[in-house]
């Protein structure tokens, strides 16, 4: 073959290389996500959790509630207690506050994280205000509930874990447009 | 193992000198030109990244905010840290892979001449639109070269699109130039040259080559993603839509360590010229070195989170990069020792190439030595963010790459411009290089392990009488590149004759042709047959 | 250039010290232990190789009459020198993951502490207290623009340290309001990098009462190098007492918000707390850094409504780099630096801002 058609075809497939390597830095993006909640590392939870479990009376674990707001972010935003004890498998809620002291409607996220990270894989939200924005009026306060269950098969050094929230205002990228249905707690 | 190169035009020899005027530099597809104009442009933004040092090196030469305010001073620290690696070292390789490949190889130019031509043209282009971003509202980026998110996405000032833009070209840039390289080395070369026949230079500039093509797609990935961040909605690295800010650290050190690698393998390649040459005794090891390059090449791919320790990364995956951490250091030792091993027992002598081909290798092991210090991880948590890493990463850096860059810039100097360099001059460089870059680096290790952070415009007083040295040291440093300049300008307008071959002890075809080297080289292809294969000291057995 | 030299190499201050310190905890000491071995075995190979190296450069000389050998290759050689640094390394990676894996275990605390980075400063909250608060660096600008003489903690001192008691196991839950910061005390060996949206854990046991110092290390925009952070160990008993002093605090905050003030009163507390929480961006002479940082001098805002002032102070503008400070800051610091930023400057307003009413429009928003 010439030197001219083994250059090209060299090429080509160099090229190839290039392209699936920029292909591949966007990939690692899902691939972050897959390893982050197949592991549980990073301390992020997954989403809605749609299975039972068995009480295991004989362990306790201590649940520490966190909230932090962003910067920018102007909301009362809390937890009703600042932690529960649990029994894994056990399923339990716990209330956080919001208000919206300002004088228009305003739209958050609330981002979860746990501490430690080897134990968020084992921290089930079968519900939680996080999974959807939440949209407030002016001066609206209101109660929203997280329902969790601790994993029987946590860690067994892992004693004592921690939900930390941040909320963030993303009323720009979300116009509190439509009413949104906030999940209120249970009476 | 090499094609048949089939050249179509081998009786034609009514060859045209270069063009005449500035169009002849617009339009070069020749190597020789286009490494040229590499070497220029590097040497311009070396001056350039060094003169943002120089400012603020004088900000920190003592505690107080005497010279900029911190917003600017930001910006200092960000624009010398990329155009020094973007804009000095990278271009400069380039320029040393152009000129020196072809001629290495027996090949006539590189595999694209006119791709090679657009790759060189970016590089303005990109670095005008990169340094123009200081005069933009907002000021240029000032968010550390290492730009993490969310710092250089929502909080970036609105050049921050402009910085992007540049990194595109510049990427472009390397990625062309490397495909060239790779098809220039494993397509071109002479019959009878087979792959570990190649000089050392050539092999390293192969494994660099891959590298460049395997991450700076990466690269161009993630500063995509950073636009789509700010411009288009998305949250790649915004925890408030679901992203996240470690991400970004992960994509962009999945490039930038198998970038630092990108930016010495090719001087490990110019010094294992160098040293033989100097000690009139063969590279010891040439196998070993060969699959030590390509061994360090291959775990730069593993070890990217060492530059993430504190992140919060789980324990298992702490544990892992710092194991294949430590890992790179038995090859990068192996070299270290080949090229001791070269110079025992040799028959030396020290002109300039050879003082910053020795220094290279004490220096850059002392680098080295550091860097094992900050693959323990639990030290790290001591080390990170802090000036040990400065002085870590300037150690490799200056000593590495840049007097790599000037041992093959003295060595290949007589065959590019046909005169010897002025050699009382070249060792003042040397000596003022060696003292100023030791005075002003080895004291950031002191004043890291104290605890003086990365990036901070001022300090406390325990700090000062190192920073006020290392300032010093650095003006010193600076102050005598001028004194390059003038010596690279003197040797290409007059100086004493230089043979083909100027040093009695150098080996590779690039020595068998005249000095200056000639427009057009290699139009034919050498004879590699064995008998002469010992004449030009090729021969590996 | 000399009197330079002798002023800065003659500071009370300025330390010639090479070296990390071992620290006020196990763990720093068992760290400062790992770098010093790492350290010394880099001191040997260097001392054998370079020492090989300078005798060749003395000795295998074309000048002394040296002729070169021919030798160019060893696989005994190879093999030895690929397998020893490897045995080195394993010998020398077996304490360090000890050592990180009693890093990385931050369980059986005895008191929790939230960590928050912001620019710039950081904000302390001790869980289940019901204490909280912000640390500001407190070095006067003076002393930064080299105006007045730096004192010994120029640029490492606060105005609330964390205080925390020794011979207890602290967990620091640490996390980030906007950008990346970290929290690094070098005494404690703990840096750990805050991240907004995310927790990270870490943890100290301090055997010695004393003031620990460190600084943020992340770049997080301008201010990086003034965020300092200042720990205070207290005996346990000490810390009992500082922390029922704190509650007493807070209560007594809370009584000042319905006190009533004078506008002197007002405006001595409000440029106080101008200078800690708003000189960063706008600037000690009110000026600010137009575009990113507006003027409050002679500004419509200023100088015009009290509800719009107050407004933009206690819930920020969303979209810019005005925090919601009603969040951060109490009732009585937002009204009293209301009043001053109204008649500073030559801003000269006349009219005061009271605790109270920055309480009613609190509450009027609800």
């Amino acid at each position: 073959m010439t030197e001219e058609r083994l250059t090209r075809r060299l090429v080509i497939r160099l090229c190839v290389v290039v392209v699936a390597m920029f292909g591949f830095g966007f990939a690692l993006v899902p691939i972050y996500d897959v390893m982050c909640q197949a592991f549980g590392i990073n301390g992020k939870t997954a989403g809605v959790y749609e299975g039972q479990q068995a009480v295991d009376e004989q362990r306790q674990v201590r649940v520490q509630f966190l909230a932090t707001n962003a910067a920018d972010m102007v909301w009362e935003f809390g937890p009703q207690a600042d932690e529960v004890v649990v029994h894994p498998g056990d399923s339990t809620q716990m209330l956080f506050v919001a208000y919206n002291p300002t004088d228009k409607p305003m739209t958050a996220q609330a981002i979860p994280s746990v501490a430690p990270s080897k134990a968020a894989a084992y921290f089930h939200k079968t519900e939680c205000f996080c999974f959807t924005q939440q949209v407030l009026q002016p001066g609206e306060r209101i109660e929203m509930p997280v329902r969790f269950i601790v994993d029987r098969d946590l860690p067994a050094d892992v004693r004592h874990l921690t939900l930390a929230y941040t909320l963030f205002d993303v009323t720009a990228r979300k116009p509190p447009v439509a009413q949104v249905t906030l999940t209120r707690a249970a009476p | 193992m090499s094609a048949v190169i089939d050249h179509g035009h081998a009786g034609h020899d009514h060859h045209h000198g270069p063009a005449k005027g500035l169009m002849r530099w617009v339009l070069t597809t020749n190597h020789k030109d286009i490494g040229t104009m590499y070497l220029w442009f590097s040497f311009a933004m070396f001056l350039l990244g060094g003169s943002m040092a120089m400012v603020i090196r004088a900000e920190l030469f003592q505690p107080g905010l005497q010279i900029v305010q911190p917003e600017f001073f930001n910006q200092m620290t960000t624009m010398h840290g990329l155009i020094m690696v973007f804009g000095a070292v990278m271009p400069a390789f380039v320029g040393l892979a152009n000129w020196m490949i072809p001629l290495m190889i027996g090949a006539p130019d590189m595999a694209l001449p006119r791709m090679n031509n657009f790759s060189f043209w970016l590089l303005p282009a990109a670095f005008s639109m990169l340094v123009s971003t200081l005069f933009m509202e907002g000021g240029g980026p000032n968010f550390g070269w290492t730009f993490y998110a969310p710092l250089s996405t929502t909080y970036a000032p609105e050049s921050v699109t402009f910085f992007i833009f540049a990194i595109h070209l510049m990427g472009f840039s390397s990625i062309m130039g490397a495909i060239n390289v790779v098809a220039t080395i494993l397509n071109l070369r002479a019959p009878g040259m087979t792959l570990m026949k190649m000089p050392l230079f050539v092999w390293t500039w192969l494994i660099t080559a891959f590298l460049l093509i395997a991450v700076m797609p990466v690269l161009a990935g993630v500063v995509t993603m950073m636009l789509m961040d700010i411009h288009f909605g998305t949250s790649f690295f915004s925890a408030a839509g679901g992203g996240d800010p470690v991400l970004f650290q992960h994509v962009f050190w999945f490039f930038g360590h198998p970038e630092v690698y990108i930016m010495i393998l090719p001087a490990f390649g110019a010094v294992s010229a160098i040293i033989p040459a100097f000690a009139r005794k063969p590279l010891f090891g040439y196998t070993s070195m060969v699959y030590a390059t390509a061994s360090i090449a291959f775990l730069s791919f593993i070890v990217w989170a060492h530059h993430m320790f504190t992140v919060g990364i789980p324990l298992t995956g702490e544990l892992f990069f710092m194991y294949a951490t430590l890992l790179i250091a038995v090859p990068t030792g192996v070299k270290v020792f080949n090229w001791a091993s070269t110079m025992w027992r040799g028959s030396m002598t020290f002109e300039t190439p050879m003082l910053f081909a020795v220094a290279f290798v004490i220096l850059f092991t002392i680098g080295g030595f550091s860097g094992l210090m900050l693959a323990i991880a639990p030290a790290d948590f001591q080390y990170h963010d802090t000036y040990f890493v400065v002085a870590h990463f300037h150690y490799v850096l200056v000593p590495g790459a840049i007097f790599g860059i000037f041992a093959s810039a003295y060595f290949w100097l007589p065959k590019w411009t046909g005169h010897m360099y002025d050699e009382t001059l070249g060792k003042l460089h040397f000596w003022m290089s060696f003292i100023g870059m030791n005075m002003a680096f080895f004291p950031m290790h002191f004043v890291g392990l104290a605890g003086m952070p990365r990036r901070i415009p001022d300090y406390n007083m325990m700090f000062a009488n190192f920073n006020m040295v290392s300032s010093i040291g650095a003006f010193m440093f600076g102050a005598t590149q001028l004194l390059f300049l003038f010596i690279v300008i003197k040797c290409i307008r007059g100086g004493k004759a230089a043979p083909a071959k100027p040093w009695d002890g150098a080996e590779g075809l690039e020595w068998t042709i005249p000095s200056p080297a000639p427009y057009h080289t290699f139009q034919t292809p050498p004879d590699m047959s064995d008998e002469h294969e010992h004449r030009k000291g090729l021969a590996h057995d | 250039m000399g009197f330079l030299l002798w002023l800065v190499f003659s500071s009370a201050y300025a330390s010639w010290g090479v070296n990390m310190t071992p620290g006020a905890t196990e763990v720093s000491r068992t760290v400062f232990d790992l770098h010093m071995t790492i350290f010394w075995i880099c001191v040997v190979i260097g001392v054998i190789v370079f020492g090989a190296m300078f005798w060749s450069m003395l000795v295998h000389r074309r000048s002394t009459g040296q002729q070169p050998a021919h030798f160019h290759e060893s696989t005994t050689v190879e093999i030895l020198w690929t397998v020893v640094p490897l045995v080195i390394l394993v010998l020398m990676a077996i304490p360090a993951t000890k050592t990180l894996i009693e890093i990385y275990d931050s369980s059986e605390s005895e008191l929790d502490i939230q960590i928050t980075g912001y620019q710039w400063k950081w904000h302390y909250k001790y869980l289940g207290e019901d204490v909280e608060f912000f640390s500001n660096l407190t070095t006067p600008k003076d002393q930064i623009n080299n105006k007045a003489t730096k004192g010994e903690h120029y640029l490492l001192e606060v105005d609330e340290p964390l205080v925390v008691p020794v011979g207890t196991k602290v967990r620091f839950l640490i996390t980030a309001a906007d950008v990346i910061h970290s929290w690094w005390v070098p005494a404690l060996a703990v840096k750990k990098d805050a991240i907004p949206g995310f927790i990270n854990e870490s943890w100290t046991r301090i055997d010695e009462p004393g003031l620990y110092r460190g600084q943020c290390t992340e770049l997080c925009g301008k201010d990086h190098g003034f965020m300092p952070i200042v720990v205070e160990a207290k005996s346990k008993e000490d810390y009992a007492v500082w922390l029922a002093e704190r509650k007493q605090l807070a209560m007594a905050e809370k009584e000042l918000t319905s006190k009533e003030w004078t506008l002197d009163e007002l405006m001595v507390r409000g440029e106080k707390a101008y200078n800690t929480a708003c000189v960063a961006c706008h600037q000690a002479s009110g000026e600010g850094l137009p575009p990113m940082f507006p003027s409050l001098k002679g500004s419509a805002i200023a100088t015009g409504p009290a509800a719009g002032h107050i407004g933009i102070v206690v819930n920020g503008k969303p979209g810019t780099s005005m925090a919601a400070f009603g969040k951060q800051l109490s009732e009585v610091d937002i009204a009293a630096i209301i009043t001053y930023e109204r008649n500073a400057w030559g801003n000269a307003v006349g009219d005061m801002v009271t605790p109270k009413d920055i309480l009613a429009f609190k509450q009027a928003q609800e």
